[in-house]
């Protein structure tokens, strides 16, 4: 009984596989970073997503207070200011996303008792903030120094109403999309460290944008890579 | 986090320095630093960096109903956000000393000086008005918040652009900018804060002190003044006393100078970005990232290679156990009637009264335990399921 119906399942997977196949929406958006711009922080980056940009500023290993405390670790604290307003609960919700993801990246017992403080302020939301979130955050880290045993990056598909994916959408393809996910890839096997769904969307479709996020990240790492590498070069 | 104090051997190096008219920064006395004034993609989004200080302003607006004894006139107010990402001793929360003081000489600076026209915000009189909202972001600290606080203030307000409405009757429509070109707020005059701080008792002067000179001075005097030399506020911190010609004559004149350059600054920054918008040009924060930096990258739009995805997908789908589509559902033996504790064994009682009679060893104990089992036995058949009588207990 159980058999017929994962068959049928199956047969209806493949169906809508064909659907996503023809999809040319699959792009990232221009994408941009500028490191250390800020003077006051450990570290500080900007990323720029299409028109969507964040500034993030790292600050630590430094003193933390005794409430917060953790006796083999350190405290890691995200802090997320929107644009217009006080934070509420949405960016609380955005912190932790993005805490848990850099907890698990960042080698936190190396600095015990000591406090890692991460600040993330919008400068535009134009869709796809909570991966350029990830993005500015994981590029900060880096400026910052600190012992990462992975990096990490933020990739969000949209499934719209035919049931095809966007990569990266603008706010106005978020807005018209029946789901939105969000990943957070690792740099070493391309494991996903964190994701949050909203909408619905059926098993197969959850595992292809994994998939089409696991390819997009290739490309942010790239970037990564290429931007590291043009600072600590000689010339231009 | 708490800020790295200022050692003394800085503090003294910095005064002997300002006794001497030199500046760590290789400034003159009374230049300013290198100023940029940049707008984000929305209206009213300014960015403004003085030097190495750099803050954001962004202006929002929305519909309220007015203060009862000002039924025709649109509020304004002011948010300062001192973000622990300009300075580690800033913190969330509460508000601190320096941003009370910084907030109230903006609304002293832009509101007490009716620098906007607030009459014009006024939508249904009594009933519903524009509410300006004037929030600021400070990026990064290096002295002289101030300046930089107003300026952005004062650029976004003047590059902002409030929705159109239109009054039929009680209706109020309010036009997309799809719809309507939105309207510029009417600005009177541009108030712009200029900060003097005073070394040794006031016997030196500097303007626009930077991060280390703001440690170390003693007393800080702002004055917000128009291009037409009005001055619209004045503010003494610190407790050093001033003469009344120091200020009258050489702060002002000072200050005149200064803002009128910085005005001039401001107008052109807004008709460049004026230009550009009509130009069709793409404009914003993402288009102001420098591209010769070594530090900045930017990459152009890329497409995701697709190939072999689907086929991962399915893998993955294929290889993962379909999830059981059976609830298992209660068995009901007789319908209507409430059951408690079916099917398991009762141990507690048990446990106990075994281990009464472990320690109390005898041969009259064995049987006594006997006949208790067959008690409990009798009372666990009554207890599984319902109860029923039968002529087997007894």
């Amino acid at each position: 009984m159980t058999s017929l119906i994962s068959d049928e399942q199956i047969l209806l997977f493949s169906g809508s596989m064909m659907e996503v196949c023809g999809s040319s929406k699959v792009t990232l958006r221009e994408f941009g970073c500028e490191q250390s711009l800020l003077s006051r922080p450990d570290g500080s980056a900007s990323f720029i997503q299409g028109e969507t940009s964040v500034l993030a500023a790292a600050y630590g290993p430094a003193e933390v207070k005794v409430s917060k405390e953790i006796y083999d670790r350190a405290t890691l604290e995200v802090l997320i200011q929107p644009k217009v307003g006080l934070p509420s609960v949405r960016e609380r919700s955005r912190e932790q996303y993005v805490r848990e993801t850099c907890e698990a990246s960042l080698l936190l017992s190396l600095h015990p008792r000591s406090s890692l403080t991460l600040i993330l302020q919008v400068l535009h939301d134009d869709g796809s903030l909570l991966s350029c979130f990830l993005n500015a955050a994981c590029m900060a880290l880096m400026d910052a120094g600190l012992p990462m045993s992975c990096l990490f990056c933020g990739v969000t598909c949209a499934i719209d109403t035919d049931g095809q994916i966007i990569t990266d959408p603008t706010a106005a393809q978020e807005k018209e999309s029946r789901a939105l996910m969000t990943f957070a890839i690792d740099s070493k096997e391309r494991r996903v460290m964190m994701s949050s769904t909203k909408g619905s969307f059926s098993v197969p479709e959850l595992q292809q944008c994994i998939a089409v996020s696991q390819k997009a990240s290739e490309k942010i790492f790239q970037f990564y890579r290429d931007s590291v590498r043009r600072r600590y070069s000689k010339n231009l | 986090m708490k800020d790295t104090p200022l050692s003394n051997c800085e503090r003294d190096f910095l005064l002997k320095a300002i006794e001497e008219k030199k500046r760590l920064d290789g400034r003159q006395t009374y230049d300013y630093r290198k100023m940029k004034i940049k707008f984000g993609t929305d209206y009213g989004c300014c960015f403004v960096d003085l030097g190495k200080t750099r803050v954001m302003a962004q202006v929002s607006c929305e519909l309220v109903a007015p203060k009862e004894n000002r039924p025709n006139e649109g509020l304004m107010f002011c948010n300062i956000e001192l973000s622990p990402m300009a300075s580690p001793a800033f913190e969330l929360g509460r508000p601190s000393e320096l941003s009370v003081k910084l907030n109230r000489q903006l609304e002293r600076c832009l509101r007490n000086s009716k620098c906007i026209d607030t009459e014009s915000l006024c939508v249904v009189s009594g009933e519903k008005v524009w509410q300006i909202r004037v929030d600021v972001h400070m990026l990064n600290h290096d002295g002289n918040l101030m300046d930089a606080i107003s300026i952005a203030a004062i650029t976004a307000l003047c590059h902002f652009r409030r929705p159109d409405v239109a009054v039929q009757g009680d209706d109020v429509t309010v036009f997309s900018p799809e719809e309507r070109d939105p309207i510029p707020l009417s600005i009177y005059h541009m108030p712009i804060s200029v900060s003097f701080a005073f070394f040794l008792q006031g016997t030196y002067l500097l303007v626009d002190p930077c991060e280390p000179e703001e440690r170390v001075m003693d007393g800080l005097l702002m004055i917000a003044m128009n291009k037409h030399r009005e001055i619209c506020s004045i503010q003494s911190s610190g407790g050093i006393m001033l003469l009344k010609d120091q200020v009258n004559h050489h702060d002002r004149k000072i200050a005149s100078v200064k803002v009128s350059e910085i005005t001039e600054l401001i107008t052109k920054a807004l008709e460049n970005d004026k230009a550009a918008r009509k130009a069709g040009g793409r404009c914003g924060f993402a288009e102001s990232v420098p591209q010769e930096r070594i530090t900045a990258l930017k990459k152009e739009e890329t497409s995701v290679e697709m190939t072999d995805v689907t086929d991962r997908a399915s893998e993955i789908v294929e290889k993962a156990e379909v999830p059981s589509q059976t609830v298992p559902s209660p068995v009901v033996p007789v319908p209507g009637v409430g059951q408690v504790g079916q099917g398991l064994q009762d141990t507690w009682g048990l446990e106990e009264e075994e281990e009464e009679e472990e320690d109390e060893e005898g041969g009259e104990e064995q049987e006594e335990k006997e006949i208790t089992m067959e008690v409990e036995q009798h009372e666990k058949d009554s207890r599984g399921g319902y109860f029923e009588f039968s002529p087997s207990i007894r």
